[in-house]
């Protein structure tokens, strides 16, 4: 039988046998590499393109934002809120005892030092996804002054920091820089 | 334990899966232990390559999907979008746009292989009439696929090849209109190009599906042409051909990465770099050079419905080879003057693909006319009338056992190919 | 036998080949040798940053190069800053925050800015001729980087038998010899700072450089690729040879 052939054949060859093992074995792990590698450039077609990559900043001026307000701008094709608070504001942010926060965090560390009636956060609710509302001050701001959420109730505070509801975290402080005194880069 | 199929795999989740879906056995019995003819050339690893190549044709296909855009005036751009921002974008088009040369020079030779061997004959004329249709179908897909980067070629090809329908009497107009969706080849047609070229590679992995179950109730063909006879003449599919497979695979994808990352433009027309433009047609067009024989078919006659009929006739022909042919002998080993006329036919199909390249003009006309007058006559009367005429050498008794000159005495052709009648 | 089909074959090509060569027009334009031919081809980066330089201060006075960002500099060697400063020299149109149209500088995330706002401004601008996009120039034209080269230097002196058409020019390398774009480049035209004398030639050969590498961003990636996979594929053709000539050991065949 054609079948037996390689086993009556293995019997009288004991070294080629471990040769031939050996050679499968290398022959079988390169076409591993091989199939892998192959599958890698499919993959990484899905993440971002460089056109995506490289609208990686967006500038901001502050100017018109008046006392109470924020805006929603565009940053990598999610909305940031830039809110200029008002003296109560801040001075409420700062004082929160951070025992009582869910994801501790100063407001200090969450604004620049010297500009800190600016807050500048991504405008997602970091339960789902869903964009909070409270930019406007006839907007529903939760009971801690900051946003609401309106999907599942999360209420966040006049430093983007959670304080009611389902979301995990605070509202995430994006990478950004002043360019003068009414004017910032965010990216 | 009634209903739960008997298997005797040593790995208990494969075999509880086994009882209950048997594809480990079927895969075990269709290319592990298939038995296979001992003596193919590497002529028959084409099939194989033809499979791994519409799995990199959908792979790809899938994934430039994801980032290309089917609107008249985005579609150029979102290619180019590919080609430049998309993580190795570049790297997906040109192995989709190339694997479309490379599926059609691994299935030409497949099929001129079924040709020489005569694989089309009996029992396997289904298992050909399928290939016929797979052919059909690719060139469909490719036709479509072209259209989709909305270059000069794209536009003027669909142009033409659509127009082919308006030779159809009566109705023809109607159907043209029909398939632009409007009066002229426009954001319609791009769309539902876009979405046919999705689904017919689909539809082809559901043929190429019947064409391999035919094949394994047959079983393979082989360079001598002759009936398996005994389990001498086979091996087991695994590790035989697994391995002679994985050679070919290997070669043919050094091939086709150095065409990709080297030449990738080399079966390209510049002018489909040019966004297509309604108003200007360019001043030569050509079909991809895998339709350039049938585009020489079409043009071989001064008529348009005559055209039209011809170049479907030259594929349709090949669905009724296997009633053409009278030789009951397979191979054209022994068939001293077919093997010949088989490379007059290889000449006069390679002559046409270079008539289809030109304008019909001078010299061309009367070459594109003696190689579609050779074609047709090859499959419609020498064919036929061969294999009544045609006296075959001595085949082998078997194909463990093939015949030497001299000893044993050749038997006459006609009692050789008793053993094929009843195939 | 077999040998004689095979010839027989590849004369039946050789001849075919033959026919379209001379049924080919008669224009001829030499193959030159550039940075970025052959399997290990790279884009000479001084070449293709004079090239940009040529391209700026001439073609972009009439071409778009639409597909292109000026980010895309930086593969030819320009550094980021440079790069923002190009960019920032131009301005693009954009919508005020009043809903006018308005301009704003560049950013290297831009693509090139078009000198027309349109096709129909293209053509009224240029006697009804449109000039083509150049984002991929080189690969949209037979003959590909030989033929623009040659198509630069190919302006000259009608022949006075031709009568030439209004507002055309010769160019011998052009289909047809009467050409719609005047002579674009003469000895000098631009100044390059790297003080490469700026010679017709060497202004051609560089904005060449430059085109090619715009419509072949990918080009020394790709190639880099090619040859780890030849290198690879090589290797496991002879692997797998190799295992299949121990399986079939056995076999009479």
């Amino acid at each position: 039988m054609a079948n037996s052939m390689p086993a009556t054949a293995d019997g009288q060859h004991g070294s080629d046998v471990t040769k031939r093992d050996f050679l499968k074995l290398v022959t079988g792990a390169g076409a591993l590499v091989g199939a892998g590698a192959l599958a890698w450039p499919l993959i990484d077609s899905m993440n971002p393109s460089a056109d995506v990559l490289a609208l990686s900043s967006t500038t901001v001026d502050l100017a018109p934002i008046q006392l109470g307000q924020a805006i929603t701008v565009v940053w990598r094709g999610k909305p940031v809120f830039v809110r200029h608070r008002t003296p109560e504001e801040i001075k409420g942010a700062a004082t929160v005892a951070q025992n009582t926060l869910a994801d501790p965090a100063l407001d200090s560390a969450r604004v620049k030092k010297g500009a800190e009636q600016w807050l500048v956060v991504v405008g997602i609710c970091t339960h789902l996804g869903c964009i909070p509302i409270g930019n406007k001050t006839t907007e529903a701001r939760g009971d801690f002054g900051g946003w609401f959420c309106p999907c599942h109730g999360s209420q966040y505070d006049t430093s983007g920091r959670v304080r009611h509801g389902p979301a995990p975290a605070n509202l995430a402080v994006p990478p950004y820089a002043f360019e003068g005194d009414t004017k910032i880069k965010i990216g | 334990m009634a209903g739960l199929h008997k298997s005797d795999f040593a790995n208990p989740v494969i075999n509880w899966i086994d009882t209950r879906l048997p594809i480990f056995t079927m895969m075990q019995k269709e290319y592990g232990v298939f038995p296979t003819p001992k003596n193919f050339n590497y002529f028959w690893n084409f099939g194989a390559l033809a499979m791994i190549n519409l799995v990199i044709m959908i792979a790809t296909g899938i994934f430039l999907a994801m980032n290309y855009t089917p609107h008249v005036s985005m579609a150029f751009d979102s290619v180019e979008r590919i080609m430049r921002d998309v993580n190795y974008g570049w790297l997906l088009r040109y192995v989709h746009a190339n694997g479309a040369s490379m599926f059609f020079i691994v299935t030409y030779i497949h099929i001129f292989r079924g040709l020489y061997y005569g694989s089309y004959k009996a029992p396997r004329e289904l298992l050909w009439m399928i290939g016929v249709v797979i052919l059909l179908v690719m060139m469909a897909t490719a036709f479509m696929g072209y259209v989709l980067p909305w270059g000069q070629m794209s536009y003027w090809g669909a142009t033409v090849i659509t127009n082919l329908f308006s030779a159809i009497p009566v109705v023809g107009e109607h159907v043209v209109t029909w398939l632009w969706g409007g009066f002229s080849v426009d954001n319609p047609t791009l769309n539902r190009f876009f979405s046919l070229h999705f689904l017919l590679p689909f539809v082809l992995v559901g043929v190429v599906f019947l064409h391999i179950a035919a094949l394994h109730v047959t079983g393979s063909n082989n360079p001598l042409g002759i009936d398996v006879k005994s389990p001498q003449d086979t091996l087991p599919f695994h590790p035989y051909y697994t391995m002679k497979d994985s050679v070919g695979i290997c070669v043919y994808l050094l091939v086709f990465a150095a065409l990709v990352c080297f030449a990738p433009n080399l079966f390209m027309a510049a002018e489909n770099y040019i966004p297509a433009n309604p108003l200007v047609t360019p001043s030569e067009i050509v079909p991809e050079w895998y339709f350039l024989p049938f585009y020489a078919i079409l043009r071989a006659v001064p008529s348009k419905l005559g055209g039209v009929l011809l170049m479907f006739g030259a594929i349709a022909v090949l669905f009724v080879l296997p009633w053409l042919d009278t030789s009951p002998v397979r191979s054209a080993k022994f068939r001293p003057i077919y093997r010949n006329l088989f490379w007059v036919l290889l000449i006069a199909v390679v002559t046409l693909g270079f008539v289809g390249a030109h304008r019909p003009e001078g010299i061309w006309v009367v070459l594109g006319r003696v190689a579609t007058f050779y074609y047709f006559l090859h499959f419609l009367v020498i064919l036929p009338v061969l294999g009544k005429l045609e006296r075959p050498l001595p085949l082998p008794e078997s194909i463990s056992r093939p015949v030497t000159s001299g000893g044993g005495g050749p038997l006459p052709g006609g009692a050789a190919a008793k053993p094929m009648e009843k195939a | 036998m077999r040998i004689t089909r095979v010839l027989a074959l590849a004369a039946a090509i050789g001849a075919a080949a033959l026919g379209t060569a001379i049924a080919e027009e008669e224009i001829h334009f030499p193959a030159q040798k550039w940075s970025f031919n052959g399997p290990f081809g790279t884009f000479d980066r001084a070449s293709a940053q004079r090239g940009a330089q040529v391209y700026k201060e001439v073609c972009a006075n009439c071409h778009s190069l639409k597909m292109a960002y000026y980010r895309d500099l930086g593969g030819i060697g320009m550094e980021p800053g440079a790069i923002a400063a190009i960019a920032a020299s131009v301005s693009v149109p954009t919508i005020a925050d009043d809903g006018s149209v308005a301009e704003r500088p560049a950013l290297p995330s831009d693509h090139f800015r078009s000198p027309f706002a349109n096709e129909k401004a293209a053509r009224s601008a240029n006697g009804g001729a449109l000039p083509p996009d150049l984002s991929v120039i080189t690969k949209a034209r037979d003959g590909g980087e030989d033929y623009l080269h040659a198509l630069l230097l190919g302006y000259g002196d009608a022949p006075a038998t031709m009568k030439m058409g209004d507002g055309m020019n010769y160019n011998k390398m052009f289909p047809g010899n009467q050409i719609g774009m005047p002579r674009p480049l003469s000895d000098g035209q631009v100044d390059y700072s790297d003080g490469t004398k700026a010679t017709t030639e060497q202004m051609a050969r560089d904005v060449v450089t430059f085109l090619s590498y715009i419509a072949n961003p990918e080009m020394e990636a790709r190639k880099r690729l090619g040859v780890k996979m030849v290198l690879f594929l090589v290797l496991m053709t002879g692997l797998s040879y190799a295992v299949k000539r121990k399986v079939w050991a056995d076999v009479d065949h």
